[in-house]
């Protein structure tokens, strides 16, 4: 690859051939399949979501393998296939498995293993970069399908873990009223109870107002129930009415989980770690800031990029083995190594501990230990996975 | 004595006609955008000098009469005149640069742009850029052997030391190392290349006649998670045979064996160690520890901290003035 760089007038204009550290010529395709989810009415305009939330990731990702591809003779392209809500998500994906053994999912569970499971997906290595629900890790997990995107019990073990460090152990729930709010508030049940916080008072939010007028009239209410607490956890999976919860409470409490004090695998604010490099490069690509669903995305492929460079093959199966081996790490801007679960192959992670101004914690913080790697602290373990898909 | 560079010039004038400063230790302070000045003999910060945005690596020239500064969210390097610490003019330096390295000719600095991926080549007596190279993503980690033939960039994440020909500019090897390359040195009269690697963990070991790996350094310390152990910066002493090896966020610097590669000793230290500079007679090193905001003073026979040392917030490059 020939590439040449003038961008300042004066200086002598420099073309590089790299020296080839392997001969041979290796072609990455990667896919990335989308199904669109299909818009949702939400109480606040204010944050839409990015059209090409994810890809962007994955695109910037690309850009890194392309460049370190350069030095290697490894060419690597993606194609991008995003279909309508009621669009054939699975004539789409016969055809992109017919073409690309490496493929990203950006669907919902019930699509998503209806694709991981044709039988053209089978020799193919399939990234989940966005689903978190649970069962994907456990009895429904595939042995071709990683997930880099964290699942929901990961993200509710971070901020449980900070809750705790902090000695803000008493909680109060709000829980919406869509099925992803609940499994939202059972995975902060779970965590409650695994780090020993406790959850002193729930209520189902029920509202049918529009809260952008009445929220200071409404909330103060609706929240003067709750026995003695320390913070008010919102599970709110949609951001639909969570931003109206904050600084309108009964007591003066601190907000936690979909508003306030977020867990969340990346935020724009994230800026340790060499992080505010990949958030310049995001901004510069894409003129927005970087979210979680683009840093799933990107690891995705940079996960892709990395087992090529040190395997030197793009064959799924030794791509595989290799992400799966003591050996694979992916320096991500998180300040530890990325690495995934032989068990079922989820991406193992530090998590986030974000407000909007700031990042407040790394989770684990320090005081989590765990045999293999504190990181295992945080969502499912070996013991409790159902996964069986991964043993050999 | 605290100096700003906005006092007046009479100001200034008084103060340098106090006897000749002793030997120094320069530190720049990336989120205060000043270098910190310790004076050896006393072991205090004489001097707090304004500078650019972002101010990271650090060097001064042959004969200590020019510091060269990357001011990275400047975009630029400045040039200071360190008597008085007046900023003489800034180098196009491409953007974002982090770090950088002096050629023996004591005329060109290599820089790397992290922001670009390109290292630049700048003539300090010209002021101009003489050539740009395409290395990888977030280029960092900057040598140059000893006879002045190879530059080594390395690439944060491409994971790769890039053996660049400085008579043609061009790359003529690409090694890979392990994950996130942080700093690169010549050792043993330029026989051996050494790579740090933050996220692997290691310091890998190059033969530079053939620029293949000869051996690989690891490092434990007890009771740390090895995810923790991050190797940055790294300096040898004179001889060559020991070299002292800044571990990130394990807050320690480690003592390396050269000959051997094995570690004789691990030295506690501030939070997040990254750069280290030796005192002019080698008894004495520095090391820049970025979260503590602070510099520790390790004597080098008996290998143990003696000091701590307040500087500015997030402390990150190192540079000697004898």
């Amino acid at each position: 690859m020939i590439r040449t760089w003038c961008a300042i007038g004066f200086m002598a204009c420099v073309s590089v051939m790299p020296a080839d550290l392997r001969a041979e010529q290796i072609d990455i395709s990667i896919g990335y399949l989308r199904l669109e989810t299909p818009p949702r009415a939400v109480l606040s305009g204010l944050d839409p979501i990015p059209p090409a939330r994810g890809i962007d990731g994955a695109e910037l990702a690309l850009k890194d393998n392309q460049t370190t591809g350069g030095f290697l003779g490894h060419q690597y392209t993606m194609d991008v296939v995003s279909i309508a809500p009621d669009g054939d998500v699975i004539a789409a994906a016969q055809a992109m498995f017919g073409t690309h053994d490496l493929v990203l999912l950006d669907m919902a569970a019930g699509a998503l293993l209806q694709v991981v499971d044709l039988p053209a997906a089978q020799a193919a290595l399939v990234f989940n970069v966005s689903e978190k629900a649970p069962a994907l890790r456990g009895a429904d997990c595939r042995a071709n399908l990683f997930h880099t995107v964290p699942e929901l019990g990961i993200e509710a073990d971070a901020l449980m873990q900070v809750l705790m460090e902090k000695r803000w152990t008493k909680l109060a729930l709000i829980e919406g009223p869509s099925a992803e709010d609940a499994a939202l508030a059972q995975s902060y049940r779970d965590a409650a109870r695994k780090f020993g916080l406790k959850i002193v008072s729930e209520a189902k939010w029920s509202f049918d107002t529009d809260l952008r007028r009445a929220a200071s009239r409404e909330v103060p209410l609706f929240t003067q129930d709750f026995k003695a607490h320390d913070v008010v956890l919102v599970a709110d999976a949609h951001d639909d009415f969570a931003r109206y919860i904050e600084h309108n409470t009964w007591e003066p409490r601190p907000v936690a989980g979909a508003v306030g004090l977020v867990a969340e695998a990346w935020a724009p604010v994230v800026e340790q770690w060499g992080a505010a490099q990949l958030q310049s490069r995001f901004e510069d690509l894409t003129q927005r800031d970087m979210t979680a669903e683009d840093y799933a995305a990107w690891a995705a492929v940079r996960v892709i990029g990395e087992a090529v460079t040190r395997t030197g093959s793009a064959e799924p199966d030794v791509l595989r083995d290799y992400i799966l081996s003591d050996g694979f790490e992916l320096a991500a801007f998180q300040g530890r190594p990325l690495s995934f679960r032989t068990w079922n192959g989820q991406m193992r992670q530090p998590i986030p501990v974000v407000n909007a101004q700031a990042q407040v914690a790394s989770a684990p913080p320090d005081g989590f230990e765990h045999a293999r790697n504190p990181l295992d602290t945080l969502g499912l373990d070996q013991m409790e996975s159902d996964c069986h898909a991964f043993e050999n | 004595m605290l100096l700003k560079t906005k006092m007046s010039a009479s100001l200034l004038a008084l103060a340098f006609a106090l006897p000749a400063t002793a030997s120094e230790i320069w530190v720049s302070n990336e989120k205060d955008d000043t270098l910190s000045v310790i004076d050896i003999d006393t072991l205090e910060v004489v001097r707090t000098i304004e500078v650019g945005e972002r101010p990271r690596g650090i060097t001064f020239n042959s004969d200590f009469t020019r510091l060269y500064i990357c001011a990275s969210d400047s975009d630029a390097v400045q040039v200071m005149d360190p008597e008085t610490g007046e900023i003489l003019h800034d180098l196009p330096s491409g953007e974002d640069p982090e770090q950088f390295v002096l050629h023996p000719d004591d005329r060109h600095l290599w820089i790397a742009n992290e922001d670009d991926a390109v290292t630049t080549v700048v003539d300090v007596e010209t002021r101009k850029v003489v050539a740009q190279i395409n290395v990888g993503i977030e280029p960092e980690g900057m040598a140059v052997s000893p006879d002045g033939k190879t530059v080594i960039t390395t690439s944060e994440t491409t994971n790769m030391a890039h053996w660049i020909n400085t008579e043609t500019h061009e790359i003529y090897a690409n090694t890979l190392v392990d994950a996130r390359p942080r700093h690169a040195e010549f050792v043993k009269d330029g026989s051996e290349l050494w790579v740090s690697s933050e996220i692997g963990g290691t310091i890998t070991v190059f033969d530079t006649v053939d620029q293949s790996e000869a051996g690989k350094i690891h490092f434990e310390i007890q009771g740390v998670h090895p995810d923790l152990i991050q190797p940055v910066g790294f300096e040898l002493t004179p001889d060559h045979k020991t070299a002292f090896v800044a571990l990130g966020p394990s807050n320690h610097v480690a003592v390396v064996n050269t000959e051997t590669l094995a570690v004789e000793d691990y030295i506690l230290v501030g939070r997040r160690v990254w750069h280290m500079a030796f005192s002019p007679d080698y008894s004495q090193l520095f090391t820049t520890n970025g979260v503590s905001g602070d510099v520790t003073v390790i004597d080098v026979a008996s290998r143990k901290p003696v000091k701590t040392i307040k500087v500015g917030r997030f402390p990150w490059g190192a540079a000697v003035r004898p």
